[in-house]
């Protein structure tokens, strides 16, 4: 009994033993999946879910794969639009192994599949950019851009509000149209995206002066509106100033005018009462103020006061 | 192990006497082994990891942080993820060495920074991406190339989708909007769609915070920038100045047309008291005439008569009698009364 139970231990230490070494057992990780084959002839479905396999040893062949989103980096192209500006399109997309069998078939390895996704995507996106223009791949919306008071009103370079399509409808058509490209392939592309978008050098230095004239532009704006306010300003001041004064001497003036012709009647009503004895009284005060030590007078003893020194009667 | 009566007794008389026994040998293994065994089964999660256990690849259960056990390997095996760590990412700059006074490194990341606006301009934008995993399954699982936390791999899908959907906003987004009123905006449309494409991507990734850093126009363009502040402040200025010069001499000019009123109102005043006053003498002197008119007239007569002649240097009385005389009169400059 003794010696068949060690029997039966050796003998199933050794047993795991060669279907290690045959592969009989393999790990499947989570980012994994599995193609099996038998000398090249696929056998079952592929093996989708992680955990520890058994396959036949020795005859059968695992062919891992990648189950995650994987990544594809465009190349940066030099891509004209339709409006013949030359951008830097740089994109990118996510795509996964979605029938590793057909995958295996048509591809063989990750590098077969980047380099049909280049010619499929790069393709696409030259396609796409080259029938819209610049400004449809750069917006993505007709969304109204805020204008702050600061800046000024309307400072902006290109405003355009027809957009039709704009960036994320452009990338969606790439990625529908390279969709049905693939979908033999074994591999779904999920989402595609422009990551960057630039000008090319030379035109970009054109830009650059746009944008300097631009901001010119707004500041001489606003040092005319400076100087604009600044004389309006300054024709108030003298409007304002000429209506003060002028509105002061008005009211003095009637103030006067008023005091005179009141003056004016008191006097009149008070000397009408006798006219004659107010021209002797006047008289008599124009003498005293007019009189003095330059005045030469002479004197007849006709006068009423000399009289007496002629002859007094 | 029973040798007793075997064929292989004999051989034990044979071995170089420096050689352990088997039995010994045996332990010795056994014991390595049950070191190996007890090493590969604890594991330790660290405060702000979560450990994933994994048996032959599969995922099995996450673990809290402290000292743990597993399966041996290769059953099982770990790994940890620091779920609670706030991670960052930087684009268009790098921090060379953080602190109080952080350096930034040298070099030019205007591919990154460098975007267009919706009105087909350019700007140089910033910004740093703080985010928390907040799934380890799908972090680690899900999406090829991830997160590289150096920073340094050309091909990163969390760096792709930043600046995909940085340049998405910024893309419809006005010049003026990017680099001065837009900010905010700006961070928290990013902040959305990046959640959103996060989910889309199952990339475990959750999005806390998106920081606009330096937003700027490019280098070449930005003393015409400069321009605008400071014709901005001319305007200012300007008005100012005008506005100085109305404050100096309005209010001033609103007194002195109330000085001018009241000088006139007082000279009104002045006027018509002195026209009483004089009506009221000439009244009571034409009451006292009338009384006695030939009297009174002869007297003020006299009276000024006698107030008037002292003055007069020079007096010529002439008899009524005569005539002719006038012409021959050397008249002293002033005048003549009659």
């Amino acid at each position: 009994m003794k010696r068949n139970t060690r029997i039966i231990v050796i003998s199933s230490l050794v047993l795991v033993g060669v279907m290690i070494a045959g592969g009989a057992l393999y790990i499947v990780d989570e980012t994994q999946q599995v193609v099996i084959t038998q000398f090249g002839e696929p056998k079952g479905d592929p093996i989708t879910t992680p955990g520890l396999k058994i396959k036949l040893p020795f005859t059968q062949r695992a062919n891992y794969f990648d189950s995650r989103f994987l990544e594809w980096d465009g190349d940066p192209n030099e891509v004209p639009t339709r409006d013949k500006r030359f951008i830097h399109v740089d994109t990118y997309a996510r795509w996964r192994i979605t029938d590793p069998l057909l995958y295996f078939q048509r591809l063989r390895s990750e590098q077969g599949a980047q380099s049909r996704l280049d010619d499929i995507l790069d393709g696409e996106t030259r396609n796409v950019i080259a029938s819209h223009d610049l400004i449809e791949v750069v917006r993505s919306t007709n969304r109204a851009f805020v204008v702050s008071e600061e800046i000024g009103g309307g400072a902006g370079g290109v405003v355009s509000d027809s957009i039709e399509f704009g960036r994320s409808q452009l990338a969606e058509e790439v990625l529908q149209a390279a969709r049905t490209r693939t979908e033999d392939l074994g591999i779904e592309i999920l989402d595609f995206r422009f990551k960057r978008l630039n000008y090319v050098e030379q035109v970009r230095q054109e830009v650059y002066a746009r944008m300097i004239s631009e901001r010119q532009r707004i500041a001489e704006q606003f040092r005319s509106e400076g100087a604009g306010e600044s004389a309006r300003i300054n024709g108030e001041r003298e409007r304002e100033l000429k209506e003060i004064t002028s509105e002061a001497y008005r009211q003095a003036q009637e103030i006067k005018g008023r005091s005179d012709a009141e003056a004016a009647d008191i006097y009149a009503a008070v000397y009408n009462r006798d006219s004659e004895f107010y021209r002797f009284l006047r008289s008599m005060e124009v003498l005293r103020s007019t009189l003095d030590s330059t005045s030469v007078l002479v004197l007849s003893t006709d006068s009423e006061l000399l009289r007496f020194l002629g002859r007094a009667r | 192990m029973n040798s007793q009566g075997s064929p292989l007794s004999g051989l034990n008389r044979l071995r170089p006497p420096n050689i352990p026994p088997p039995r010994a040998v045996a332990m010795g293994l056994t014991a390595l082994l049950g070191i190996l065994l007890v090493w590969s089964s604890v594991f330790m999660v660290q405060t702000e990891e979560a450990g994933v256990v994994l048996t032959f690849g599969r995922y099995t259960r996450l673990a809290e942080p402290g000292l743990r056990l597993k399966f041996p390997w290769p059953l099982q095996t770990v790994m940890n993820v620091p779920v609670q760590r706030q991670l960052k990412a930087e684009f268009g700059f790098r921090t060379a060495s953080a602190g109080v006074r952080s350096e930034y490194a040298r070099g030019s990341f205007d591919d990154e920074s460098l975007m267009l606006t919706g009105d087909l301009n350019v700007a140089v934008v910033e910004w740093t991406t703080q985010f928390r995993i907040n799934d380890p399954y799908r972090y680690l699982f899900k999406v090829r190339n991830l997160f590289d936390p150096s920073g340094q791999a050309r091909l990163d899908t969390f760096r792709a989708m930043n600046e995909a959907v940085m340049r998405a906003v910024i893309g419809d987004r006005s010049v003026n909007e990017v680099l001065t009123v837009g900010r905010q905006e700006i961070a928290s449309e990013v902040e959305r769609r990046w959640q959103e494409l996060c989910v889309q991507y199952e990339t475990g990734i959750k999005i806390e915070q998106i920081v606009l850093q330096d937003v700027n126009p490019p280098d070449q363009v930005r003393p015409a920038f400069n321009e605008v502040n400071q014709a901005q402040q001319e305007k200012e200025r300007m008005i100012n100045e005008a506005r100085a010069e109305y404050n100096a001499v309005i209010p001033r000019a609103g007194g002195e047309a109330q000085q001018t009123i009241q000088q006139a109102e007082g000279y009104a005043v002045d006027r018509v008291n002195r026209a009483r006053g004089d009506a009221e003498l000439f009244r009571e002197l034409l009451a006292a005439y009338r009384r006695a008119p030939e009297v009174t007239r002869r007297r003020i007569y006299l009276e000024t008569m006698e107030a008037v002649y002292p003055n007069v240097q020079q007096k010529i009385i002439l008899d009524a009698s005569l005539q002719g005389i006038l012409p021959l009169l050397p008249l002293p400059k002033g005048g003549v009364i009659q």
